[in-house]
């Protein structure tokens, strides 16, 4: 059962420069372990430490926001285009971007889906911006 | 260095005028591996935030796999902040996600200034670049004669030295 997955540029370092590679699982979790066994640390960039799909990326199955299929759980199927971008955002201030990401849509979505996503978005950004400072 | 067109560069900073005090973003978008901006794509602030912005996941996908159809690539992202200044914050560099693109910022906090400023963020190490703009409309009272090499038709921004 072959998935075809589109990797950004930055995570091509991961597939030896492939911009498209493929992969097989039921679901994205499945996919993403599977792809981790040919591209280490692919999986890594993608899911957090808590087992929730990572903040700075946007995945697709099809014409669809993963956020909104269930996240990690959401169901594949044999042909299925998976595609992975880097999430655009950012802006002045980094508590308020907190706030700001806790009410968009995209990411209520996941929380509603997935308890542990909740748990996991805040204290991440949190690291990121001590990490970054 | 980012050169870019006196046109692209208006566009820009009208649309970061047009959603102050909200942040404004978008994209342009240039043949892959020219290092040149030409098409400005404006992008919905999908967070609709004085001090956040997001693009929104289905217009990102549409417009990316444009770009791809294209054989382009996002050259330029840009957004605005509207009460400081053009410098990238800690949310910036979390997630900078495109180690070829120049980050341009705009900043709105005055009115009549145009303030932008081109980094690269690559591994979360931010590099300033300056910015020459083509094609720049020259006050013909400001400059009386060129010397060899000058050109009345490109303005280089310098880096500002933070």
């Amino acid at each position: 059962m072959a998935i075809e997955v589109r990797i950004p540029t930055i995570l091509r370092s991961y597939t030896g420069g492939a911009k498209v590679v493929e992969g097989a699982g039921d679901t994205l979790g499945d996919l993403l372990t599977d792809l981790d066994s040919r591209h280490a640390g692919l999986k890594a960039r993608l899911v957090t430490d808590a087992g929730a799909l990572h903040r700075f990326v946007n995945v697709y199955v099809n014409d669809e926001d993963v956020r909104f299929l269930g996240a990690l759980d959401a169901k594949l199927n044999d042909g299925d285009s998976v595609t992975i971008l880097p999430a655009v955002a950012g802006g002045a201030f980094g508590f308020a971007a907190a706030a700001a990401i806790s009410q968009h849509r995209a990411a209520a979505a996941a929380i509603s889906q997935h308890r542990a996503a909740a748990a996991a978005i805040a204290p991440r950004v949190a690291r990121s911006a001590v990490a970054a400072r | 260095m980012l050169s870019i067109d006196r046109s692209i560069v208006d566009a820009i900073v009208a649309h970061a005028r047009r959603d102050h005090p909200d942040e404004a973003c978008g994209v342009v978008a240039g043949p892959v591996g020219s290092d040149t901006p030409t098409r400005h794509i404006p992008m919905e602030n999908s967070a609709r935030s004085m001090t956040f912005y997001e693009f929104d996941s289905m217009e990102q996908l549409r417009v990316w796999r444009e770009m791809d159809d294209r054989d382009e690539e996002p050259v330029v992202i840009y957004h605005s902040h509207t009460a400081t200044e053009a410098y990238p914050s800690r949310t910036d560099v979390s997630f900078a996600g495109e180690p070829g693109a120049h980050y341009l910022l705009v900043s709105t906090r005055e009115p009549d200034t145009e303030e932008i400023r081109s980094f690269r963020i690559v591994d979360g190490v931010v590099t300033e670049e300056p910015v020459r703009i083509v094609d720049a409309v020259v006050d013909p009272h400001a400059v009386q004669s060129y010397m060899f090499g000058q050109s009345p038709a490109t303005v280089d921004y310098e880096c500002s030295g933070r």
